[in-house]
C-alpha cells in the first residue's frame, strides 16, 4: 500500500517578471515502511520539493495523496526536518526536540518524559539540559532528527540531514540511520547528494532532473538489511550507483539552462560514470 | 581597571586647577567641595531624589508596556505597523524641551506629566528594539514551526518573542538611561520636588557644588540602572549570554 503518492507535481517562482519553473512535473510514491531517496543536483528544485508537500508553498499544479486519498499539503501528515538545523538556542535539547509535541498541544512535562527514553538511542543523553550550541555537529542533527520522529507523523521529510557534517561523521551517522530505520521502520523521504548515502539507506532511488526538477529515473535497492557499511563494496551495490552516477550525469552535462530535454535518458547503458562528486553541475 | 584610572586623574587635575587659579568657587568648585557640600546636604538630595526615580520608574514602566503593546500589535498586523511607525517616528521629533514646559501648564506641577515625559523619551527606543528583533527571527525557524501544524499565535510565542529579546535588552538599556535624564528634564522646567528642581534652584542661588553633587547623584543612579539591564538580562535570556560569551573571544 503506498503511503504516500506525488503524482504531477509543479511549481515556479517569480524571481521578478520572469516566472522561474522549479519543479517540472514530478512523481514518485513511497510505501509503508519504505525508505525512499530523493537524489539530484544542487539547485534543482529538491528543498522546494519538500516546502509544496509541507504546504509552506502553494502547489501550481498537481496531486499529492495519502493512503490514496487527496491531501494537498497537509501539514499533520509530514514530519519535517528542514535543511538548516534550526534548533533553537533559547532551548534546551530536550526542549527542542519536544518542540513538534508541544505545538501539538502536549504539556512540556509530558512532552519530556515522552522523549526522555529515546535520548540514548540518539546519543544525547547526558546533553538533555545542554544548550545546542554546546553540541557537536552530529549531535545536533541527531537532536534535529529525533524533534522529527518524535512527531509521530506517517511519512518523514528529511532534507539532507548529514549534508552539513564531515566525511567521517557522516558516515557514522549513516550507519546510525540505518540501524534506527531498521528498529522503527517510518515511511521516510530522504533528500540528499551523496550517492552512496541514497543507495546504503533506501529501498528505492529517485533521480531527479537539474532544475526545473522532475523524475528521471527510479531504481530499486534489493540489497538485504541489516546492512553493514560493508555492502558499498559488493558488486549490486557498485551497479546501482554506476546507474546512479549515469542518470546524473545527463544533466551534469552543459550549462543547466538548456536542458529541458533530459526525456532521453538511458539507464544502463550510459558509461560508467567518472565524477566522483555528483553535486556540482 | 582603565575606568578608575582615568577617572582619578580628571578629578585630581580639576583640584589642582580650582584650587590654584584662584577661580570662584560658584564658577567651578573642587570636587572636593562637591564632595563636601554634597555630603552636608545628603538628606536634602535624598528627598529630591525620591520624585525623581518615581517619575523615571513609572514613565519608564508605562513605557515598556506601551512600547511591548505597540510593538506586539504591529508584529502580527501589517496594515497597523504601516499605519502607526510613521507615527512613532514623528514622536520622536517632538522637541522636548518645548513640550515640557506645556505639560507643566496643561497637567501642573504634579508627577503625572513627568512621567509622561519619562514615558515620551523612552518608549521609541523600546519599540524599535522589539520591532528590530521582530525582525531578525530566521524565516526557516517560522517554517519550521509550520511545518510541525504552528498557528500565529504560538509561532510567535515560541520564535518571535524569544528571536526579539536580545534586541529588546539592547533597546531597554538606552531607554533607562534615558528615563533618568527625561525626568530630570522635566522637573527641572516646573516641579516642587525632585532632582531637576533641585538644580534649577541651586544654580539659581549660586551653589554650583550642589548642582554638581546632584548631577553626581544623578549619573550614578544612571549607571547603576544601565548595569542592572545586564543582570536582567542574564536572568531572562541565559542562553543568549552563554552563547555570546563563546564569540566574544
Ligand atoms: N521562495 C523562493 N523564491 C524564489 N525562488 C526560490 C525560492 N525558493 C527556492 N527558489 C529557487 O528555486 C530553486 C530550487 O531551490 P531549492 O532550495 O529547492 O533547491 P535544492 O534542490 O534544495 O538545492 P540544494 O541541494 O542546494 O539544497 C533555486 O534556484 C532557488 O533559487
Ligand atoms: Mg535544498
Amino acid at each position: 500500500m503506498r503511503v504516500i503518492e506525488v503524482r504531477g507535481l509543479r511549481k515556479s517562482f517569480r524571481v521578478g517578471a520572469e516566472p522561474l519553473p522549479v519543479l517540472a512535473g514530478v512523481d514518485l510514491a513511497a510505501g509503508r515502511g519504505e525508505f525512499v531517496s530523493l537524489i539530484g543536483p544542487s539547485g534543482c528544485g529538491k528543498s522546494t520539493l519538500f516546502n509544496v508537500l509541507v504546504g509552506l508553498e502553494p502547489l501550481d499544479a498537481g496531486e499529492v495523496r495519502l493512503n490514496g486519498e487527496a491531501a494537498p499539503g497537509k501539514r499533520e501528515l509530514f514530519a519535517y526536518m528542514p535543511q538548516q538545523d534550526l534548533l533553537f538556542p533559547w532551548r534546551r535539547v530536550i526542549d527542542n526536540i519536544t518542540l513538534g509535541l508541544e505545538v501539538q498541544g502536549m504539556s512540556r512535562r509530558r512532552a519530556r518524559e515522552r522523549v526522555r527514553p529515546l535520548l540514548p538511542t540518539f546519543g544525547l543523553e547526558g546533553f538533555e539540559h545542554a544548550y545546542p550550541f554546546e553540541l557537536s555537529g552530529g549531535m545536533r542533527q541527531r537532536a534535529a532528527l529525533l524533534r522529527t520522529v518524535v512527531q509521530e507523523r506517517p511519512v518523514l521529510l528529511l532534507d539532507e540531514p548529514f549534508g552539513a557534517l564531515d566525511s567521517l561523521t557522516r558516515t557514522t551517522m549513516q550507519r546510525w540511520l540505518e540501524q534506527l530505520w531498521e528498529r522503527f521502520r517510518w515511511t521516510a523521504l530522504l533528500i540528499t547528494h551523496d550517492v552512496r548515502e541514497a543507495i546504503f539507506l533506501s529501498d528505492r532511488v529517485y533521480v531527479l532532473s537539474p532544475r526545473p526538477a522532475h523524475v528521471r529515473a527510479w531504481l530499486e535497492v534489493p540489497i538485504p538489511r541489516p546492512r553493514a557499511l560493508a555492502v558499498m563494496a559488493t558488486p549490486p551495490f557498485l551497479e546501482i550507483e554506476r546507474q546512479v552516477r549515469a542518470l546524473l550525469d545527463q544533466g551534469a552535462v552543459g550549462p543547466r539552462e538548456n536542458d529541458r530535454d533530459a526525456d532521453e535518458w538511458e539507464p544502463v547503458s550510459a558509461g560508467d560514470g567518472p565524477g566522483e562528486d555528483a553535486r556540482h553541475g | 581597571m582603565p575606568v578608575a584610572t582615568f577617572a582619578l586623574c580628571a578629578l585630581a587635575i580639576w583640584e589642582a586647577y580650582a584650587r590654584t587659579s584662584g577661580i570662584a568657587p560658584q564658577v567651578l568648585p573642587a570636587p572636593s567641595r562637591v564632595l563636601r557640600e554634597g555630603w552636608a546636604f545628603r538628606e536634602l538630595i535624598g528627598t529630591h531624589a525620591v520624585p525623581t526615580l518615581q517619575a523615571s520608574f513609572l514613565g519608564f514602566t508605562l513605557s515598556m508596556v506601551v512600547a511591548t503593546v505597540l510593538a506586539v500589535v504591529m508584529d502580527f498586523s501589517r496594515r497597523v505597523r504601516a499605519a502607526l511607525y510613521p507615527a512613532l517616528v514623528a514622536s520622536q521629533t517632538i522637541p522636548i524641551i518645548a513640550l515640557a514646559p506645556l505639560m507643566v501648564i496643561w497637567f501642573g506641577f504634579g508627577l503625572g506629566p513627568k512621567v509622561a515625559v519619562v514615558a515620551l523619551v523612552t518608549f521609541f527606543p523600546i519599540t524599535v528594539g522589539w520591532v528590530d528583533g521582530f525582525k531578525s527571527t530566521e524565516a526557516g525557524a517560522v517554517q519550521l514551526l509550520r511545518s510541525m501544524g504552528a498557528g500565529s499565535w504560538q509561532v510567535f510565542c515560541k520564535v518571535r518573542l524569544p528571536s526579539a529579546l536580545p534586541s529588546f535588552f539592547s533597546g531597554l538599556r538606552i531607554a533607562i538611561v534615558y528615563a533618568v535624564v527625561g525626568a530630570i528634564f522635566a522637573e527641572y522646567v516646573g516641579a516642587r520636588y525632585g532632582l531637576g528642581i533641585f538644580m534649577q534652584l541651586q544654580k539659581n542661588s549660586f551653589r554650583t557644588d550642589l548642582v554638581l553633587a546632584a548631577m553626581f547623584v544623578t549619573a550614578t543612579i544612571s549607571i547603576v540602572l544601565f548595569l542592572s539591564t545586564y543582570l536582567v538580562e542574564r536572568l531572562v535570556i541565559p542562553w543568549h549570554f552563554a552563547a555570546r560569551r563563546l564569540t566574544d573571544r
